[in-house]
């Protein structure tokens, strides 16, 4: 009796994906209400979406509107889709692909708590300086620095920091906005 | 005007305000005040059911037959995951139903209570739009922009959570008007389409040399208009029609220009033509996995336009070159009036050589079957049951499976709103409790629900239902004594081991019929099934039919897996389905 036995086929047609992925960073306006987030990243988990990066903090609160950033790797393709599923979600007001309309900026913070002694401790505060980071906690064996900018410095930052001492990382994920006088 | 009321009346009161006549539902502890407050009101008729998922797919018979909004009125905890597969199964075929589940008290949420569930999170990913009801303050906003949410754009299911507090809690109510449920501040459907794009349409139209209209359930969505509209501008244009299982009816069955039925098991020259065609006009369908076959060989050749209201759906299978996002009706007056103005003959001449080819592809009469004297065949039976049903006001369900297939295939349908029946979930035990829920709001009407003896087993209970409430469907029964579409993959699929696919320990359906207090039928020669049919339709209550059919049929025309719609499976081939994928084919996991 064979145990293997290969299917024949399948009762779905399975195309093979041509399309290159991308990163791309999404701002949500959405109603802030109870559920919402659920409701995003349920999507992105029902439909097979990554979520490299979400931020989320209520903008307008007299209106009751929160900002969602998402940062995704998909295809083109993929990526219209995410937006029009995004945006048939009742309580989400307006989706812009911040990357594909070409002016985004994006900001991040960390913070990045680093211990050591003698030699290591002045290297630390020359390389934070290098970097703008603000001391924002310190004892005699450690500091606690604040550090904002692009994802990409602040990975630079902690990669320097690892020799020196690096004991734990805290990030915000991406907040983003357009260049330019337009709003959302 | 804003009136005192407690939190359960309002639920009454807003439902009969939304002109709701009939809900289907089942009580429980949390859901206590909502059904004391119906006790003491008689606009709304309360239909009680045998199990939560009959209750949805009630609602769903009811909303599709009607095209009003289906209500489900259910308790927390098990009445609330009961729902779920109508619910879902509502979201997949875009039906709109309002279901109002109850909840445990506000301050026993999170305490893992009695009956406690996280409904709004298990349905979150199975409603269009979901709602906890905390305050009830907020009860009767919710309420009224709920059945706004379900009815408009792509419609859809929306659920409503209700604590047993803020059933009881004292509110001011006000009606939809004073609320401005319908002007919400981020919900906003599409109406009308883009212009440009429609004119852009119809200039496509006027130069194609193969065109086809590939059309689906949101016509028949968007009410019975759109399917005038539809019958008009394929009369104006003289172009070929064809529609996805849940679009039949849209397009009358005994129209010339019909096609038939596209798709896994759609007849040869819709498929044929959808491949070959130049120019595909795809009205209110989504080209679904059943309907394209393999994506990268699905109509080569073709412009595409698709009007659809969703615009998530507009490029999601398949690229699309001129999307048009709108309501189908108003897409196709908009189509209709820019034709007239630029011509006033149809192009059925022009395109003559396009329809001698579909005449040759009909010539193949791909739904042919071999009938026989002594056994009867399941498409035999469809057939007979459609003649029997000529002259009546007839509604049909059906089960999901080979039967419902051949319902599809030959049971064709003359208007919309006639024709219920799950295709995006495939939910099996879907026809019998749609089939009351049909009955419900169209009493006189000869119900039929096409059903098979597996399927109808999984929503058996609700015959009860049926005899409560004095409702004469007609569950017609076409026993294979197996899963037959299991059956049929695993012989195509699976070197015919078949797996669990057989009905085993089957029921009397004749006793258990009258067990019920229904009419049990049974018949197994087809000299006797005309005679046994008009029986079942002169019966005045519910019926169990039980025809005993060949057990081996397969549902043919096919695509098989891993082929485009240019090689299908026709009923020549029939004595082996279990060769015909290639190597390719069997690439596919």
């Amino acid at each position: 009796m064979t145990t293997h036995l290969k299917p024949q086929g399948s009762a779905y047609f399975m195309a093979q994906e041509t399309q290159k992925p991308e990163r791309h960073t999404l701002s949500v306006l959405v109603d802030n209400e109870p559920g919402i987030l659920a409701r995003v990243v349920g999507l992105f988990s029902a439909r097979g979406y990554n979520i490299d990066s979400l931020t989320v903090s209520e903008t307008e609160h007299d209106k009751g509107l929160s900002r969602i950033t998402v940062v995704t790797v998909a295809t083109p393709k993929v990526l219209i889709q995410i937006k029009a599923q995004l945006e048939r979600l009742v309580p989400v007001h307006r989706v812009h692909d911040l990357t594909a309309e070409g002016k985004v900026l994006e900001r991040e913070l960390a913070l990045v708590k680093v211990a050591g002694e003698g030699e290591h401790r002045v290297e630390t505060l020359r390389l934070a300086d290098a970097f703008r980071a603000q001391v924002v906690d310190a004892t005699t064996e450690s500091f606690v620095f604040e550090v904002t900018g692009k994802p990409s410095k602040i990975d630079s930052f902690i990669a320097l920091m690892v020799p020196l001492g690096l004991v734990e990382v805290v990030r915000t994920g991406l907040a983003a906005i357009s260049r330019g006088p337009e709003g959302m | 005007m804003a009136e005192q009321m407690t939190g359960a009346e309002m639920v009454i009161r807003a439902l009969t305000d939304q002109g709701v006549e009939h809900i289907f539902g089942y009580p429980g502890g949390a859901a206590l005040p909502i059904y004391d407050a119906m006790f003491q009101q008689d606009k709304l008729q309360h239909i009680l059911v045998r199990h939560e998922q009959g209750a949805t797919h009630m609602a769903e018979g009811y909303a599709r037959s009607t095209g009003k909004v289906g209500v489900v009125l259910v308790t927390s905890g098990p009445g609330a995951t009961n729902a779920v597969t109508g619910l879902t199964d509502a979201l997949l075929d875009s039906i709109p139903l309002v279901c109002i589940t109850a909840q445990v008290p506000t301050s026993l949420i999170g305490s893992d209570a009695f009956q406690e569930c996280d409904t709004v999170g298990i349905t979150r990913s199975c409603t269009k739009h979901n709602y906890l009801v905390k305050s009830v303050a907020d009860l009767p906003r919710v309420l009224h922009e709920a059945f706004h949410i379900a009815r408009s754009g792509r419609p859809g299911p929306v659920l409503v959570d209700i604590p047993k507090d803020v059933q009881f809690a004292l509110g001011t109510y006000l009606g939809a008007d004073e609320i401005g449920a319908s002007r919400h501040k981020s919900y906003r459907p599409p109406s009308s389409g883009d212009a440009g794009a429609i004119a852009q349409a119809v200039e496509l139209m006027l130069k194609a040399e193969r065109p086809i209209f590939y059309t689906g359930g949101g016509v028949i969505n968007s009410g019975p208009d759109a399917s005038e509209k539809l019958r008009e501008l394929a009369d104006l244009t003289g172009f070929p029609v064809t529609s996805t299982l849940m679009g039949l009816g849209a397009f009358p069955g005994s129209n010339p220009q019909w096609m038939g039925m596209l798709g896994m098991h759609g007849t040869y020259e819709a498929n044929m033509a959808m491949h070959d065609c130049d120019l595909m006009i795809c009205i209110g369908a989504r080209f679904d996995d059943r309907i394209t076959g393999r994506i990268d060989a699905f109509s080569p050749d073709s412009v595409k336009i698709h009007v659809d209201i969703d615009p998530s759906s507009v490029g999601k299978n398949v690229r699309v070159d001129l999307p048009i996002i709108g309501d189908c009706g108003l897409v196709l007056e908009e189509m209709i009036r820019l034709w007239r103005t630029r011509t006033n003959q149809p192009r059925t001449e022009a395109i003559k050589p396009w329809w001698d080819e579909i005449g040759s592809w009909r010539a193949r009469n791909s739904l042919g079957y071999r009938n026989s004297d002594t056994t009867i065949k399941p498409q035999f039976a469809v057939q007979r049951l459609h003649a029997a049903t000529k002259g009546h006001d007839v509604y049909i369900t059906t089960e999901v499976g080979q039967h419902q297939m051949w319902a599809a295939q030959h049971f064709p349908f003359e208007m919309p709103n006639r024709w219920m029946t799950s295709g995006g979930l495939g939910t099996m035990g879907y026809g019998l409790p749609a089939a009351v829920g049909v009955q419900v709001a169209h009493p006189d009407a000869l119900v039929i629900d096409i059903a098979g003896e597996a399927s109808v087993q999984m929503t058996m209970q609700e015959l009860s239902t049926a005899i409560q409430y004095r409702l004469p469907i007609k569950v017609f029964i076409l026993n294979n004594e197996r899963m037959g579409m299991v059956r049929q993959w695993q012989d195509l699929l699976h070197g015919g081991r078949y797996a669990h696919s057989y009905s085993e320990s089957l029921p009397d359906f004749v006793k258990l019929a009258e067990a019920y207090g229904a009419k049990g039928i049974r018949c197994s020669d087809p000299k006797l099934l005309d005679a046994a049919i008009a029986e079942m339709i002169a019966y005045d209550g519910p019926v169990l039919f039980d025809c005993l059919v060949e057990k081996h049929e397969n549902c043919l025309p096919m695509i098989p897996s891993g082929k485009p719609h240019n090689e299908m499976i026709l009923p020549d081939f029939a004595e082996d389905i279990g060769a015909v994928i290639d190597e390719k084919g069997r690439q596919l996991v």
